[in-house]
């Protein structure tokens, strides 16, 4: 029998991931990812990664009588995506910490070492997103049957070799009654913890960390219309992002959005929403779920931040990089996800890059 | 699955003549030790009989046994217990290889109670030298804590020598015994040592029950104030079925002895020649000759403890890595690192500790186990998924 291992949160989507495996009959080890060092703060908020999330996982794994482990990926998530995080917005970048984590902790190291030093088979995880195999062998990535829970944006960079030993158990479930009546069944908490809209390893202000972390990019500097009149100072590129609405010193009447940050001159410029948004992005980090692009060009849905709306768009593929061109101006940061769809399909994605003056 | 459990230092099961002991005084003997009715005089009946066990075991007056919840209990109230009434003399002596239970109780009466630690060092084998201890002695030493055998390693610590040493210097001497009460003759009235800790489900018994030896004249206050039970040096209610449990169990363990640590000898150097033979780079820690007769603790290139364990677990062993208190982090062992083994050496440790039930069978099996997953982890290194 072949053996799957089921990364556990402690939340109830992945306990309900790793019930309905169960209930199937596989083989099941569930598995609990420590991100952070044990220890601190005992009131610190949850995430997923800290010893009580570790905690409610164990409990979820007895519940169901599966073996359970806690393996330790603190030092993978601290250098992949919290330092990462950190050098992104110091560079007057957007990261996506949630993308960096699928990709480089759960869907690289983690996989690694089931499938390498742990003999298992497969892993799943409780994402809301459909993995499925059609006739020809290859593997797709779909939405989840919930649209209204839908997670496979941040999933766009699975490709062939990985998806073959993925699963999204609950993506299949048609909504959160049927998640919660499968938890009743197996004795599983489902008080649902508030979903929280911070970023699990800085609760509260993001902007703390990367100053804490990376001081050099609260320094002061001006603040500057397209063409180049000063209008005002900011205290920092660190505390700034493309497309947010400035204050900054600003009293011009006018509603300015920030439109690119120049970090070697730490200036921020800024402009009105008629000057930011816009139709031609650069994306870098191409990742195709079938491993190619459908076409050099192709037609798509692009979707540019998580839970957003699909838009209209053509990509232009060249070797490592692409043109996205959209049918309507739109905003996004530098450092974000550009996901292509078609329907409900994933064909890949994108990180929109730094855009030419 | 046919599971093979090879983590006696971590925990054993409890003898079946010990669990029945217990049984029946949860089911018969209900009074409180303290009350001077017929039900209070049967309660402390039992806790008396154990006492005497728990003291003929080790030749100790019965009046020298302090029960407590542990062997961390013990270790804490020999080393807080002492320091609190030695007027004027702050010094306490320990060792880079204790057990958190005193290391950590060391580095708190250091922090909060001004107490003076020195912390001894230990050669490449784990070995406390004597002299070290003299060494590290002067007039305001009021305790030495040396472990009787490191529950890591397994390296037998010479403890008669270091209770020489402290006798002749005038200082109070414990060891945490928890390791070797039962596999290891051990007896107060040949060996110097003022206090010793116990802790029954290392032999057997359950867990949440221990002692403290306490030699007859020897200072020592309480950590806890109440009804003043165990001559108020360690006052609360009895747990009167744990005491009971911990009596029957180390009763068991005297009988069993002198026949069961040769035989666990024999496996344990069993363990050690097969991995040696399927893992030849795997590295022996410990004392060669000078060790436990159940433990064989190795260092293995190229592996972390934790994939170890978990591979193993997979494939129905159970062993350890380091010590089961820190699992889920993948820190190197102290202890490990106090014998001077590199830090990247240090991170595939691996426990294995033989028991009662274990046999040659289960033995090869866990060697054959060994060497597969050994040779998938190192693989796992050079390969993508």
């Amino acid at each position: 029998m072949s053996r799957v291992f089921v990364a556990m949160s402690g939340g109830v989507d992945s306990s309900v991931a790793a019930a309905i495996l169960a209930e199937r009959g596989e083989d099941v080890v569930g598995v609990w990812m420590r991100l952070v060092p044990s220890g601190g703060d005992i009131d610190a908020p949850r995430c997923c990664g800290t010893d009580e999330a570790g905690e409610d996982a164990r409990r979820a794994a007895a519940a169901l009588g599966i073996p359970f482990y806690a393996l330790d990926y603190a030092d993978v998530f601290g250098e992949r995506v919290v330092d990462r995080f950190v050098d992104a917005y110091a560079s007057g970048e957007t990261p996506n910490p949630c993308v960096s984590c699928n990709q480089h902790v759960k869907f690289d190291a983690l996989l690694h070492d089931v499938v390498r030093k742990f003999g298992g088979d497969r892993l799943a995880t409780g994402h809301y997103a459909r993995a499925t195999t059609g006739e020809d062998g290859r593997r797709h990535l779909l939405r989840a049957r919930d649209a209204s829970k839908d997670q496979s944006y941040a999933l766009y960079m699975l490709g062939q070799r990985e998806l073959a030993r993925i699963e999204f158990p609950i993506g299949e479930l048609r909504d959160k009654s049927e998640t919660r009546a499968i938890a009743a069944r197996f004795g599983l908490a489902t008080a649902t913890k508030a979903e929280s809209m911070d970023i699990c390893f800085a609760p509260g202000d993001y902007r703390e960390l990367v100053r804490e972390r990376a001081p050099e990019a609260f320094v002061p500097g001006p603040v500057e219309r397209a063409d180049g009149t000063q209008i005002g100072t900011h205290a920092g590129i660190g505390a700034l992002t493309v497309g947010q609405r400035t204050g900054v010193g600003v009293a011009t009447g006018e509603r300015l959005y920030v439109l690119r940050l120049d970090t070697e001159r730490r200036a921020a410029v800024v402009g009105t929403r008629a000057e930011i948004a816009r139709t031609t992005y650069v994306l870098t980090d191409l990742q195709f779920v079938a491993g190619e692009p459908p076409s050099s060009r192709f037609a798509t849905n692009a979707v540019l931040r998580y839970r957003g709306i699909p838009l209209a768009a053509y990509v232009d593929v060249d070797r490592s990089h692409a043109t996205l061109d959209l049918a309507a101006p739109a905003l996004v940061a530098p450092g974000q996800a550009a996901v292509f769809y078609d329907g409900d399909e994933v064909i890949g994605g994108g990180v929109v890059a730094r855009q030419p003056l | 699955m046919d599971r093979v459990y090879l983590d006696h230092a971590a925990t054993t099961p409890v003898d079946p003549e010990v669990a029945e002991a217990m049984a029946r005084v949860l089911r018969e003997t209900h009074g409180n030790p303290s009350s001077i009715y017929a039900e209070g005089r049967a309660a402390r009946a039992a806790v008396d009989r154990a006492r005497d066990e728990v003291a003929a075991a080790i030749g100790a007056d019965p009046s020298e046994i302090v029960f407590t919840s542990g062997g961390t209990e013990a270790d804490n109230l020999a080393l807080r217990g002492v320091l609190k009434v030695q007027d004027g003399r702050d010094g306490l002596i320990t060792t880079a290889i204790e057990h958190h239970a005193v290391i950590d109780t060391a580095r708190d009466l250091e922090l909060h109670e001004h107490v003076r630690i020195d912390v001894v060092g230990v050669d490449r084998y784990g070995v406390v030298h004597p002299e070290a201890i003299r060494d590290a002695i002067d007039d305001r030493t009021s305790l030495v804590s040396v472990m009787h055998a490191n529950n890591e390693i397994g390296t037998i610590e010479p403890i008669a020598k270091i209770g020489a040493v402290c006798r002749e210097e005038g200082v109070t001497f414990h060891s945490d015994a928890v390791q070797t009460v039962g596999a290891l003759e051990l007896d107060v009235r040949e060996i110097p040592v003022d206090l010793l800790s116990i802790n029954a489900h290392k032999f057997y018994g359950p867990k949440g029950v221990g002692a403290l030896y306490v030699r007859r004249g020897t200072r020592i206050a309480t950590m806890q104030t109440g009804g003043g039970q165990e001559k108020g040096r360690r006052t609360g209610t009895e747990n009167v079925a744990g005491i009971v449990g911990l009596g029957a169990a180390m009763r068991i363990a005297r009988d069993h002895r002198p026949t069961e640590s040769p035989r666990q000898a024999t496996l344990r150097d069993r363990v050690i020649a097969g991995v040696r033979a399927r893992v030849p780079d795997a590295v022996l820690n410990g004392h060669p000759t000078e060790r436990l007769p159940n433990n064989a603790s190795f260092c293995i290139p190229g592996t972390e403890g934790e994939s170890l364990i978990v591979a193993l677990d997979l494939e129905g062993f159970a062993v350890s890595s380091g010590s089961a208190c820190t699992s889920g982090e993948t820190e190197p062992s102290q202890v490990l690192l106090a014998l001077g083994i590199d830090r990247e050496l240090a991170k595939g440790s691996l426990r294995v500790t033989v028991g009662r039930s274990t046999t040659a069978a289960d033995v090869d099996r866990f060697v054959d186990a060994l060497a597969g997953v050994v040779a998938r982890l190192r693989d796992s290194a050079a390969v993508a998924v």
